[in-house]
């Protein structure tokens, strides 16, 4: 759509910019000012330069949350879209049992985060979860409170519950969107299913399918609430993200610089996905007639 | 498609022969089509599962829940339920959670239709860095946001407010109305601006009389998502309220760490958070999709 260069336009977006720069700008700014201060108590401040950089981009500790983060996001990827593309596959074209299918699936992305977290801790312990005690009954030993390793099957098993239905949608919205007459086509040609999949579905679904990955990958990047109901971060460290670490660092430890400069660094990584994310969403639309956005 | 096939060409060379062939392949399309129809029925049994464990457990009393493992509540007891919807320290967490959801959800959307506007008719100085902005705060953590709206708002005097919770989660929920609505507002033809501006249409007569009509579904559609994800959001929540404001979801983690662990209430009111998505997702289901990428599938 060719648009019209307009300056007026401006006084359209104020109110989101007011408002936004109330709720994102001011906070930022904040976080900012502590970044580069230290403190005695007592609402002194002074000031400390970039070593609250130097400290957080050295410590252990912030390397090793973020390479947990990135581990879980690369587990959750690979988990997710085969399935989310695999059910999306599967699922009926049309019918009654197309409408059914969207509701139940999109269940678990409607239900609060902490609940999610709640539901899993209950539905994991081996005495009183159906899945902890089939488990435990399996003859498999399984605490996802002592075990590492079972800590993070529960918490991926979790996540894998939670959002592979995002995948399972978008997918299939891009499923639905390809003219019969490709498929039509494709049987003349007597092609395999194999082919129909890589020659058809797979590049029609490739914009929706980015923009499924890009957004697991983000909202896996910064979960918080539901491996923090279920584990708390632990066993140890063992499920702390980068989310729950900065938390921890913040309000239980008080250490408003330290965290602070962790902030900053964690949303820059998060700015340049941004960027990415962004270019996706207004370029690569070309087959799409209306994709609008900064074209 | 083949019974079409079939009878659009009943006069093609070979018809009977390919006929009993077209019906052969149905017959073995029925059958694949059983085999992949298990795919989706397995996926949502395990999405269900843990969600009929949960109702299952809230329809238990203490002692069944702890003293055995049982697929069905034996004495089903409405106890749990009573117990919420008796006690204002419970109940007001659902009023208190509705509340500020419903502002934020009034308020982004409301800010976000001009907004959403001038993205997808104009070019302005500097839109698409301001577009780019916003998607940034949509994918903000909220953990690095927690301290610094604590403090913000405890400046303001606002902590324990609605109206604290909702402007805090304005954050992502404005970013995502505007992407949304202008992803809706795109979808239609810019003729209609211009045929209705020379009709001689003001435009905030154009604007609600003949523009928001257009796009009633995509502003049903923000409102929904405003809402669902106000809804889900617990750490600003949490941050934010002490008592008088506190969600529903806030209150529930309280009694997971009190020393009682009533479970049959926590399954209660872990099941009746869930119900609010449930009804609305029914109206939007074939936007879910469109919703979760921003606008953009």
């Amino acid at each position: 759509m060719e648009k019209t260069w307009n300056n007026k336009a401006w006084f359209f977006v104020l109110p989101v910019l007011l408002l936004v720069a109330f709720s994102a700008v001011i906070p930022l700014m904040t976080v900012v000012n502590y970044s580069v201060q230290d403190s005695f108590g007592n609402n002194q401040f002074f000031w400390y330069g970039a070593d609250w950089f130097r400290e957080v981009l050295t410590s252990e500790r912030f390397h090793d949350a973020l390479l947990r983060n990135l581990l879980f996001s690369a587990i959750i990827l690979a988990i997710e879209v085969p399935l989310g593309i695999l059910v999306a596959l599967a699922m009926p074209k049309k019918g009654i049992w197309v409408p059914v299918c969207l509701v139940l699936m999109a269940l678990p992305l409607l239900i609060p985060w902490n609940v999610v977290g709640t539901i899993w801790q209950v539905f994991a312990r081996t005495d009183i979860g159906l899945l902890g005690y089939t488990v435990d009954a399996l003859g498999i030993d399984y605490n996802y409170v002592r075990n590492t390793v079972d800590a993070w099957v529960t918490v991926v098993v979790m996540d894998v519950w939670h959002w592979t239905s995002l995948v399972v949608l978008l997918c299939y919205a891009g499923l639905v969107s390809i003219p019969d007459a490709y498929y039509q086509a494709a049987k003349i040609d007597g092609a395999s299913r194999w082919a129909v999949f890589r020659y058809i579905q797979l590049p029609k679904m490739g914009r929706v399918l980015l923009i499924a990955v890009l957004l697991r990958f983000m909202d896996s990047f910064m979960i918080y609430t539901e491996p923090f109901v279920v584990t708390g971060g632990g066993p140890g460290n063992s499920t702390t993200f980068l989310s729950i670490d900065l938390v921890k660092l913040a309000i239980g430890q008080f250490n408003i610089g330290e965290a602070a400069a962790m902030s900053l660094i964690y949303f820059l990584i998060i700015l340049l996905l941004s960027w990415v994310f962004y270019t996706v969403m207004t370029n690569a639309g070309n087959d799409k007639p209306m994709t609008g956005g900064g074209e | 498609m083949s019974d079409h096939a079939t009878t659009a060409h009943p006069s093609l060379p070979g018809a009977a022969h390919s006929e009993s062939a077209i019906a052969a392949r149905a017959r073995m399309k029925t059958g694949h089509f059983r085999l992949k129809a298990l795919i989706p029925i397995v996926y949502i049994l395990f999405l269900l599962l843990p969600i009929y464990w949960l109702v299952n457990m809230s329809f238990k009393t203490n002692q069944e829940i702890l003293g055995s493992l049982t697929l069905w509540p034996q004495n089903p007891t409405l106890h749990n339920y009573r117990v919420i919807f008796t006690d204002p320290s419970w109940y007001m967490g659902y009023v208190n959670s509705i509340i500020y959801v419903v502002m934020n959800m009034v308020i982004s959307v409301a800010v976000a239709l001009p907004a959403a506007y001038a993205f997808s008719r104009y070019r302005f100085l500097g839109d698409k860095h301001l577009f780019f902005w916003l998607l940034t705060n949509r994918m903000a953590p909220p953990a690095v946001f927690a301290l610094p709206f604590f403090q913000l708002y405890s400046a303001f005097g606002l902590i324990d407010t609605h109206i604290a919770v909702a402007l805090a989660h304005c954050l992502f929920n404005v970013p995502l109305a505007v992407w949304i609505l202008e992803g809706f507002m795109s979808g239609v033809p810019k003729e209609i601006d211009e045929t209705a501006y020379i009709d001689g249409y003001s435009f905030p007569t154009f604007f609600f009389k003949i523009f928001t009509p257009l796009i009633a579904s995509g502003i049903g559609v923000a409102a929904f998502f405003c809402f669902m994800f106000s809804w889900v959001e617990l750490l600003i929540a949490r941050t934010l309220t002490v008592t008088d404001a506190k969600p529903i979801s806030a209150i529930m983690t309280r009694t997971v760490s009190a020393s009682g662990m009533d479970w049959g209430v926590l399954a209660a009111a872990g099941a009746l958070t869930i119900i609010p998505g449930a009804i609305v997702i029914w109206f939007v289901r074939n936007y879910i999709a469109k919703g979760f990428a921003l606008g953009r599938v």
